[in-house]
């Protein structure tokens, strides 16, 4: 996984509440094999008419916004179906940061796989980036993870929590199989400890 | 003594192989279910690291996502993408040596149908899948959830998933439910309640005598859906019932190793005294047959409901609600028993077991569908379908109306042909009713087996407990 580098850069204001993986990559995006190239297709329904066409007025049509690289969403974001199709999609068009007042637990999980930091704060926190990001060009929203912060164009800045192992590993490009397999001799006394106390599994 | 502990206290105590200062655990994986869409970048990056599958023998895989469920699949599937998935599947399977249910052999079936049929999901266990409606196989007693396809390919290499501990929360139904209350009304019911937000980080255990009477296969629809309350996993205590559907079955133990997993098993409860995070408790008798009239599962309704007005709601949820009436088109202060609908699906691993079927076919005994309706049975394994089909229920089916299919996901997700047109309406026995869910466009209504019976019939959302057949 790459490393996590702080980001400064254009947000997209995305207000609607219970933002489901199923907006963010409909299931016909699923029957890929592979994780990369569905960026073009991330949040489709929204984005396109059924001929293709964009839909104009959707934040990430609009011109200030094609490059977006943050979303600030409203909350419970990345609701629904377990699919990391969703997170995959947000990377892939280049969103490394999702600002929320909340997200569902295994879209929480998986975005940390895959390089991109999602953020907790609070509503009015969030009420102010929204603000923010809904000037476009004009206002740019700074993420530094080592120090935990965002900043709002007027400089204000909002401090995060984030659980110290998934920063670590986000900060340092870690695979996450890598680092257990040098915890791996508890695994193996686990699985000798079970077999004597629990043959039928 | 030690402190008392609940349900998953104990299953997770039973299962850290590995704790950091952190509080962050390896939590060691029993059973690890794989399906085709969110499996094959896992496997290729097995493949690409050198790694193998380390314990294929608690490794089961099977197709249900993309799978075609008319009865010319055997041909082989017409669409390429799903072609190159499944056949993904058949070629992980046979490499990395795990158990393997493919297309063509009769106990194929949705993962979280066939995992319990089989004897695969027992009480105690760690469960995974990459799938969030792993929360069914909680039914037994088992922590089960759903991950994402990084962590598939983490429990394939190591069979453990790096996990920190969830919060505790009690769902209690009290008392016994009302003629037409099911399985399905009690859990929409409880997301009514805690909204698809209110489970996020928190681990559910249902319990209460509402509970207790549910049939296993009730059980599992009550789990289901603990996911569509934003919690990973829903637990309900093992007992008797749960025993005994568990014996006999393929994977299950015999002989001395049952009678040792017996003895284990009966100490899956919560002890007295331990200490829930949050509690929630429902009255049985307080829960109508309801349906969903938005795109969130939130939005539940007992069916002699009106649908709501924006108005009705707060902060950010009425622009949601605005959306979804557009989306749905629907009126506020529309009655839900006027709404008409021109498709019916019964199935899914919400309600795609054989209770679900009688339940529906009980509705439509000597009964015939609307004119131009569109219906749909998929039972969830291919041995539910033959079942249905011994008990006289596929008869019933099609005697009816409806089309009879084999085993899959289907228009749950409409990965496969089985999809809804731009403002299809359709009453569903599935679990989501997002926007797109069940094809672009398409409009879904969540309710339960009887109901959607019922709706076939009438053509209409239906009260079942005033529906007497056929006008």
């Amino acid at each position: 996984m790459e490393k996590f580098t702080n980001v400064s850069g254009v947000a997209a204001p995305m207000p609607l509440v219970n933002i489901d993986t199923d907006m963010i990559i409909p299931k016909q995006f699923l029957k890929t094999i592979k994780r990369s190239g569905l960026g073009v297709n991330l949040f489709d329904e929204m984005r396109y008419n059924l001929d293709g066409s964009e839909i104009s007025d959707f934040v990430l049509n609009k011109p200030a916004y094609r490059n977006a690289e943050i979303i600030v969403a409203g909350e419970n974001f990345g609701c629904g179906s377990s699919r990391e199709h969703a997170p995959w999609a947000l990377k892939d068009f280049g969103i490394s940061v999702v600002i929320s007042e909340s997200y569902a637990d295994i879209f929480y999980s998986n975005c940390f796989k895959n390089g991109i930091l999602p953020i907790m704060l609070s509503k009015e926190a969030i009420d102010v980036l929204m603000e923010d990001a809904s000037k476009g060009e004009n206002a740019r929203i700074s993420v530094d993870l080592e120090s935990q912060t965002v900043s709002a164009t007027d400089g204000t800045e909002y401090r995060f929590e984030v659980d110290a192992f998934k920063k670590h590993c986000l900060m340092n490009g870690l695979d996450d199989i890598g680092l257990t397999f040098q915890k791996i001799d508890a695994v193996d006394a686990y699985e000798k400890a079970q077999i004597k106390t629990k043959p039928w599994l | 003594m030690s402190a008392p502990k609940t349900l998953y206290d104990k299953i997770w105590d039973a299962h850290v192989a590995h704790e950091a200062e952190d509080g962050t655990c390896l939590l060691y994986i029993d059973r690890h279910l794989v399906h085709e869409v969110t499996s094959p970048q896992a496997f290729e990056g097995l493949r690409m690291a050198g790694r193998t599958v380390r314990a294929p023998d608690k490794t089961i895989a099977v197709p249900d996502h993309n799978v075609p469920t008319t009865t010319d699949r055997v041909e082989g599937i017409d669409n390429e993408e799903s072609r190159i998935q499944v056949d993904a599947l058949d070629v992980n399977a046979k490499e990395f040596g795990i158990h393997y249910y493919p297309v063509s052999d009769v106990r194929q079936g949705i993962v979280h149908i066939v995992g319990p049929e089989q004897g695969w999901t027992l009480p105690g266990m760690t469960v995974v899948c990459g799938d969030s409606h792993t929360a069914t196989h909680g039914a037994f007693g088992s922590l089960a959830h759903g991950i994402g396809t990084s962590e598939v390919e983490h429990v394939l290499a190591t069979q453990t998933l790096i996990q920190k501990k969830s919060k505790n929360m009690k769902v209690e139904i009290t008392g016994s439910l009302l003629p037409g209350v099911t399985a399905k009304d009690i859990t929409m019911n409880v997301i009514g309640k805690t909204g698809t937000a209110g489970g996020t980080g928190y681990v559910i255990e249902y319990c209460g005598q509402a509970i207790k009477a549910l049939s296993m296969e009730g059980r599992m629809t009550v789990c289901n859906m603990a996911i569509e309350g934003g919690a990973r996993a829903g637990l309900i205590a093992p007992d008797q019932k749960t025993f005994d559907y568990c014996n006999g079955r393929p994977n299950a133990p015999k002989g001395s190793d049952w009678d040792l997993a017996l003895e284990s098993w009966k100490g899956l409860y919560t002890d007295e005294n331990a200490n829930f995070d949050q509690i929630i408790t429902i009255k049985a008798e307080d829960i109508a047959p309801s349906v969903t009239w938005g795109t969130s599962p939130e939005d539940v309704l007992p069916i002699d409901a009106v649908v709501p007005a924006p108005e009705d709601f707060k902060g950010g949820k009425i622009d949601a609600v605005k959306r979804a009436l557009a989306y749905m088109g629907l009126t506020p202060g529309q009655k839900l028993s006027d709404v008409e609908i021109d498709t019916v699906f019964i199935g899914s691993c919400t309600n795609g077991r054989i209770e679900d079927l009688r339940a529906a076919a009980e509705v439509l005994k000597g009964q015939k569908i609307k004119n131009g309706m569109r219906a749909m049975v998929v039972p969830g394994s291919g041995l539910v379908r033959a079942q249905a089909e011994e008990e006289g229920l596929a008869q019933i089916f099609m005697d009816a109306g409806f089309e009879w299919r084999m085993a899959g996901c289907s228009m749950c997700l409409a990965m496969n042909p089985d999809q809804l047109a731009p403002e299809e309406r359709c009453a569903a026995t599935s679990n989501r009713n997002f926007e797109g869910r069940q094809g672009r466009g398409g409009r879904t209504h969540l309710l339960s087996p009887a109901m959607a019976a019922a709706a076939s019939i009438t053509g209409k959302l239906t009260d079942i407990r005033t529906f007497n057949g056929g006008a």
